[in-house]
This record gives structure tokens, C-alpha cells and sequence, in this order.
């Protein structure tokens, strides 16, 4: 070690090593006291019973128990139909992807007004989810909603309404939501397309592509990357669907349009809630799987990088 | 148009002047007989958001600060639903000296984790007697957590003017009552309106029917988890209840609406009554029924040998256990329950509703006196705080979804009653 390098202070001689851990610091730090420690803390509390106020009782794993209907008992009902909702949504809002890219390719022309139909098409997403379940919640009356006006020209009837009868209650709000995620969609699509080489598109025309095999062949290979983020969105935004639930149909008809989130927010956070631990444990499983889309999605996004290094 | 306007001016300022006036002259010689004035900052958090009972609060605070001029009020009114779930943390740290809260078994959590104070002695004082009659609802484990400040009555409301023109008059029995609803139905008018969207409302039909057909006791008894859902007594209550699902009395696709949403159906005739609580009548009254056309019954007998029973919420008013004023605390439970700010409070102008001072009086209104006629002298069975405050909470979470999905799948019976009894069985072991 040269005479010079010890003169030198401290941060100076490691500064290249640090210096990108100071910047980090901030951002780990606040990523750690508002992600990483509450995960923590709900995995922690998922395994007492606890109503928020009192003392928490160690309960072992058996909120999990109950959830699962390990042992004597039966798996938790709520459970159960708010699991298979997830499901729905998960499949069903992927319909925004399809729907979004076809909105997109129908708007990138160039004719006159095209900005204003582009906007009033991304409009649903602008609006707040709220007013998108209001808006649905009055189409679906029964009676007197449009819905249910169209649907009896054709001589069909829903008992119930479409958001008052358990069978449809779901998909019905499915519906609404698919609504401003295609939009979503449509956006990312529409700057994708941007973004597409008109060389490409050119020399394939003069190969004598077009139509479906233009589309299938030269434009989607190149949306790929707005493909993948329209995927994740409509994933974790299928998720977290809760507002539009709230608002809609309030988990009812007898519970039958819950999903993980709502029923978690009902056991820990609602009026005759506060049954902390439990609504934790629910947290916990949300988690998990949650947590299996997110790692499928930075492994992909690892493996494209790689790819294109 | 401008005299109507000073008019109105005139009769405000009249009005709030008065009743300074007589509030001063109630709490004058409580304070003189404290022998030292009320200092320091008294720290209230309401629940009373909307806006009358918004204006009777502040009321409320302005003529007690005019009384004590040393202590400093310092009032937060907070939206009735989100103070449901903020309680607990404005309870936790710092508490404030006096909350709003509910009565009955609504109290149990803060009671059990020992936020409320124990206000026993202010319940022994002989000015106290007057409240004798909501005592029950405010005692747990032999003690009193708080203080009541109004309830209203539920019953079954009305269209005068369809019941004439089909000749029909008020039930008594539930033979009439089935009656009466026949007749309605056969000319194509719903009996009952109702909206289950909230579930809350479920609950209500469920109150009175199970304490119709098996009584008070039995009611409490099965809201302490002390009685199995499976019970043939239970059965029996829903066997009623069916008899009215199964005739169509109730409208269709109630579990699309929230309370208000089922209104316009009896607004417009199309529903000729709704099983409700009096706070109804002022948006029934807004829909443009006159009281010629609206009245009101007491829910009929079912089985003669049980007493009414009636569902009569009451609000309330604690002090927090960590309070820091607990002398002024104590003087405003005092000062609210008098009989001349409750006579005052729960006029028709101001919530409309019942005082629990028993030396108030009623508002010229007739259906604060039908109720209140109800509530002290046919009222026999006991009181009840209605479905989701007699039950524990979770119970009566599980238990109104499963009374609403009865009251459109009727055939689910079994399998709610089963699920009704496992909650049970988990939570009051």
C-alpha cells in the first residue's frame, strides 16, 4: 500500500465501492420500513389471534388451519369461493389483452379527429374506479337497467339481476372492469405500434404478407414488450380488484363475488371485523400467490436481458 | 321571498336563544352544587356526521361551553361510518375525554380491552333514575360504560292510503297480517319493501319475527351463543318467515338495493309497507307522502304467549378510560342526558327521534309519539339493540349474509342453519 493511498481519507479511498450504497440507501430504507418489515409483521400476526386492541394469543398455525380445513375441520367456505373468484378474474381480465390490441390497431390510423377518438376511448381508464362500478351497477338493475331492457328483447331474464343473482354476480363485474383494463391495454398497445419498424413492415408487404399473417408474423413479434407489460398489469390488476367489488355488489349476494383482497379487508378492517389474524393469514396465502406471478415475471424479464446482451 | 327569509332568520335566532337559555337554567345548579367551575380542555370526538344531528352536536357544544366559559371544547366530528373502524386507534394513544359510540354488545370490545371508564357512580346518582329504561343496554358485566342520548322505534310503516282503498286496517296477529298481505298481493301490490344489499336490513325482519315467535329471553339467549341455530325453535322462525317469502310479499330482487333504493317501491305504491326504523320516515316524508298517507303499526303478534319485544338502537355517548378531563366528562354526560336538552335534541327539528330521559317530552310528531306510546307501556318483552348489536360481531356478520341469502333462496335453509351453527360454535367456545 503506497504512502499516498493511506494519506488519503477513508470514504476517499473506498469512495467508488459506497458511493452507489449511499444513493441506495433512501430507497432501501423506505422499501424496508413500508414493505419488507410489514410483510414481515403480517406473517408474524398471522400466526396469533388478535382483534387490534388487546393482547395477541399465540395460536400457532391455526388460522391457517381454518383456512385450509387442515385436520377435522372444513376448509373455510369464504375461502373457498373468494379462491375460485381469483381464478375467474385471472383468466377473464386477460380478455383485455386481446381486446386492447384490436382497439389499438383499429385506432392507428390517420384520419381526421383520430386524437379525440383515442382519447375517449382511454377515458374509462381516466375515471376513477368508483364511478365504473356506479355507472355498471346502474346498467345491471333489474327493471329498469339498459342491460336489462337489451337482454329482454331477446326473451332472456336474470333472476335476481345480473349483480343480485350468485351465478352472474362475478362475471358481471368482471365485465365492468374489463372496461377501463382494455383501455389500459389499448394504450400500451397504441405506443408499441409507434414503435414498430415501417422498414420491416414494408419489405414484408413486398414478400406478399398481409392481413392476418402480417399481423401474426411481423407486427406482434414486434409489440412483444408491450405485450409482456400489458400481462402484468392486467395480472396484478386482477389481483387487486376491490374497489369495483366494494362498490358494486359489497361481496354479496351472500358472499358470492368475494375475491382474496375483499375477504381479507372484511375479516381484519370492516365494521364487524377486526379479527386480525386471521384476516393476516388470508394476507399471507394473497401473498404467495402473488408472489408466483411476480418471480415468473423478473425470471422472464432476466431471461430477455440476457438474451439481448 | 325576503320576508320569509327574515322570518326564518327570526325564528333561528329565537330558537338557539331559547334554548341557551333553558339549558342554562337545567346545568346552572348542577354546577353551583359541584361548588367548583369546569376548567381545563375537554377533548369530544363525534360520529354524528350527517347533517342534523351535525347541527345538534355543535349545538350541544356551544350551549355546555356557554355554561362552563372556563373550558376550552375542543370538538371533531368524524363520518359515522369510518368512526365504525377509527375508534380504535382515536381510543388507543391519546384518547379524547367523551366519544360517541353504540349500546349493548357493540361495547363489549372496548369494554373487554378497557377503553371505556367504568361511569357506575354517575348511573347511582337519583338524576339517573330517569334513564332506568335504557340501563339494561348500557350495562356489561354489572356495570355501565356509558350514557344513552336518543333511540327511535322500528315498525312496520305504512301507505294509509293503499290499506283503505283495499279496506284493510292495522294487524294485530300475524293471521291478519298474512291476511292483509293476500289481499295486497292479489291487486298486484307488493306487501313489504325491503333492501338487502347492506344485510342490515334482513336482520331487522329476523329480530322481530324470532322474538314474535319465541320471545325476548329466547332472542338474547340465541345472541349470546347460548342456543344452537339448528334448534327447532330457530326452525320455527324461519318456518314464519317463510310462510311471507313463500306468498312473494317481499319485492323482487331486493339484494340489488341499499335501504334508500328501496324506498321509491312504497313511494310509488308499488310496495305498501317497509319494516323499518324511524329515521325513515324523514327520507319517506322527502319522497312526498304526506302523513295522511303514511302511518304506522307495531309488528303483530305471532305466538300470544310471548310480550312484544321491539328493536330500539340507542346511541351513545362514553368516556374514554385514558381521558385527561374526567370531571367535565362526566358533567356533559350529565348535561346531555337532562330531560331539557334531550326534550330539546330529539325534537323533530333537530334528530327526530326519542329522548331516554323519561321526564322529556316527546315532539308533536305522531310517529315519535306512536313509538314512544310503544316503547314504555307495549314494549314488555324487553328491548332489543337490533341484529348487529345484540350478536357479536362476527356472528352477526356470518348471520345476516346467511338471512339474506334465505330471503332469496328460501330452499337453502339447512345449509345456512349448518353454517350459521359452526360460526357459532367456533366463536362462543
Amino acid at each position: 500500500m503506497s504512502s499516498a493511498d493511506t494519506n488519503r481519507g477513508w470514504y476517499k479511498r473506498n469512495e467508488i465501492a459506497i458511493t452507489p450504497w449511499l444513493f441506495l440507501l433512501p430507497a432501501m430504507l423506505f422499501f424496508a420500513v413500508y414493505v419488507i418489515i410489514p410483510i414481515g409483521q403480517s406473517f408474524w400476526i398471522s400466526f396469533h389471534q388478535w382483534d387490534g386492541l388487546g393482547d395477541k394469543t399465540w395460536v400457532g398455525t391455526a388460522n391457517y388451519e381454518r383456512l385450509l380445513g387442515i385436520g377435522d375441520q372444513n376448509v373455510d367456505r369464504k375461502f373457498e369461493v373468494s379462491f375460485w373468484n381469483n381464478l375467474r378474474w385471472l383468466v377473464l381480465y386477460l380478455l383485455a389483452i386481446p381486446a386492447g390490441l384490436f382497439i389499438a390497431l383499429f385506432l392507428n390510423q390517420t384520419v381526421f379527429g383520430i386524437r379525440l377518438y383515442k382519447s375517449l376511448f382511454f377515458f374509462p381508464f381516466v375515471i376513477s374506479q368508483v364511478v365504473v362500478g356506479l355507472v355498471f351497477s346502474w346498467f345491471y338493475l333489474p327493471n329498469d337497467g339498459l342491460f336489462d331492457v337489451i337482454t329482454g328483447w331477446f326473451g332472456i331474464d336474470v333472476s335476481g339481476g345480473v349483480l343480485g343473482n350468485p351465478n352472474t354476480a362475478t362475471y358481471g363485474i368482471i365485465a365492468a372492469g374489463l372496461w377501463p383494463q382494455t383501455a389500459y391495454c389499448m394504450i400500451l398497445y397504441l405506443t408499441g405500434l409507434n414503435a414498430v419498424d415501417p422498414e420491416q413492415v414494408e419489405a414484408a408487404r413486398l414478400d406478399g404478407a398481409k392481413g392476418r399473417k402480417m399481423l401474426w408474423y411481423v407486427i406482434l413479434p414486434q409489440l412483444k414488450p408491450a405485450t409482456f407489460i400489458a400481462f402484468v398489469v392486467t395480472i396484478i390488476g386482477a389481483l387487486r380488484s376491490f374497489d369495483l367489488i366494494s362498490v358494486m355488489t359489497n361481496g354479496g349476494p351472500f358472499g358470492s363475488t368475494r375475491v382474496l383482497s375483499f375477504y381479507m379487508f372484511e375479516e381484519s378492517l370492516s365494521e364487524f371485523g377486526f379479527r386480525m389474524g386471521y384476516g393476516a393469514a388470508i394476507a399471507v396465502v394473497l401473498f404467495f400467490i402473488m408472489l408466483g406471478f411476480i418471480v415468473y415475471f423478473l425470471w422472464s424479464m432476466y431471461q430477455d436481458e440476457k438474451g439481448a446482451r | 321571498m325576503k320576508e320569509a327569509y327574515w322570518e326564518d332568520t327570526m325564528h333561528s335566532i329565537l330558537k338557539t336563544s331559547l334554548a341557551t337559555l333553558v339549558a342554562a337554567g337545567v346545568t346552572a345548579s348542577s354546577a353551583f352544587a359541584d361548588g367548583h367551575a369546569l376548567s381545563g380542555e375537554l377533548k369530544i370526538i363525534s360520529d354524528m356526521s350527517n347533517p342534523a344531528p351535525r347541527a345538534v352536536m355543535e349545538g350541544l357544544v356551544e350551549d355546555f361551553g356557554a355554561l362552563h366559559p372556563e373550558l376550552e371544547i375542543d370538538l371533531t366530528i368524524v363520518d359515522r361510518e369510518a368512526w365504525k373502524t377509527q375508534i380504535r386507534n382515536a381510543l388507543g394513544a391519546n384518547p379524547p375525554d367523551v366519544v360517541n359510540w353504540y349500546a349493548a354488545n357493540r361495547m363489549r370490545p372496548y369494554v373487554d380491552a378497557g377503553l371505556f371508564a367504568d361511569i357506575s357512580d354517575l348511573w347511582a346518582e337519583p338524576e339517573f333514575e330517569a334513564l332506568a329504561s335504557t340501563k339494561g343496554a348500557m350495562t356489561l358485566d354489572d356495570k355501565q360504560w356509558g350514557v344513552p342520548y336518543t333511540y327511535y322505534q322500528w315498525g312496520v310503516y305504512y301507505r294509509k292510503d293503499i290499506f283503505d282503498q283495499y279496506g284493510l286496517s292495522e294487524p294485530t296477529t300475524w293471521e291478519e297480517e298474512v291476511a292483509n298481505c293476500q289481499t295486497l298481493l292479489d291487486n298486484g301490490v307488493k306487501c313489504y319493501t325491503i333492501g338487502t344489499k347492506f344485510l342490515w336490513t334482513a336482520g331487522g325482519w329476523f329480530d322481530y319475527i324470532n322474538s314474535r315467535t319465541n320471545g325476548y329471553d329466547f332472542h338474547i339467549a340465541l345472541a349470546r351463543g347460548e342456543i344452537e341455530w339448528t334448534d327447532d325453535r330457530v326452525r320455527q322462525t324461519f318456518a314464519n318467515w317463510r310462510q311471507l317469502i313463500d306468498m312473494g310479499a317481499f319485492i323482487d330482487d331486493h339484494q340489488n338495493f341499499s335501504w334508500q333504493e328501496a324506498l321509491p317501491f312504497m313511494l310509488n305504491g308499488e310496495a305498501a309497507s317497509y319494516l323499518m326504523g324511524n329515521f325513515a320516515v324523514a327520507a319517506m316524508r322527502d319522497g312526498g307522502l304526506t302523513d295522511d298517507q303514511l302511518d304506522f303499526y307495531q309488528f303483530p303478534v305471532i305466538n300470544p304467549d310471548v310480550d312484544y319485544a321491539e328493536d330500539a338502537p340507542t346511541d351513545t355517548f362514553h368516556i374514554a378510560s385514558g381521558a385527561q378531563n374526567v370531571d367535565a366528562a362526566k358533567e356533559f354526560l350529565r348535561f346531555v342526558t337532562s330531560a331539557e336538552v334531550q326534550t330539546e335534541i330529539n325534537g323533530g327539528e333537530a334528530l327526530g327521534q326519542l329522548p331516554v330521559n323519561a321526564n322529556a317530552s316527546i315532539d308533536n310528531d305522531k310517529f315519535l309519539e306512536q313509538g314512544f306510546e310503544m316503547l314504555s307501556s307495549n314494549a314488555n318483552g324487553g328491548i332489543m339493540q337490533f341484529f348487529d348489536r345484540d350478536f357479536s360481531a362476527e356472528m352477526a356478520s356470518v348471520g345476516m349474509e346467511g338471512l339474506q341469502e334465505f330471503m332469496v333462496f328460501p330452499d337453502n335453509l339447512e345449509d345456512i342453519l349448518a353454517r350459521l351453527e359452526e360460526t357459532r360454535q367456533r366463536i362462543y367456545q
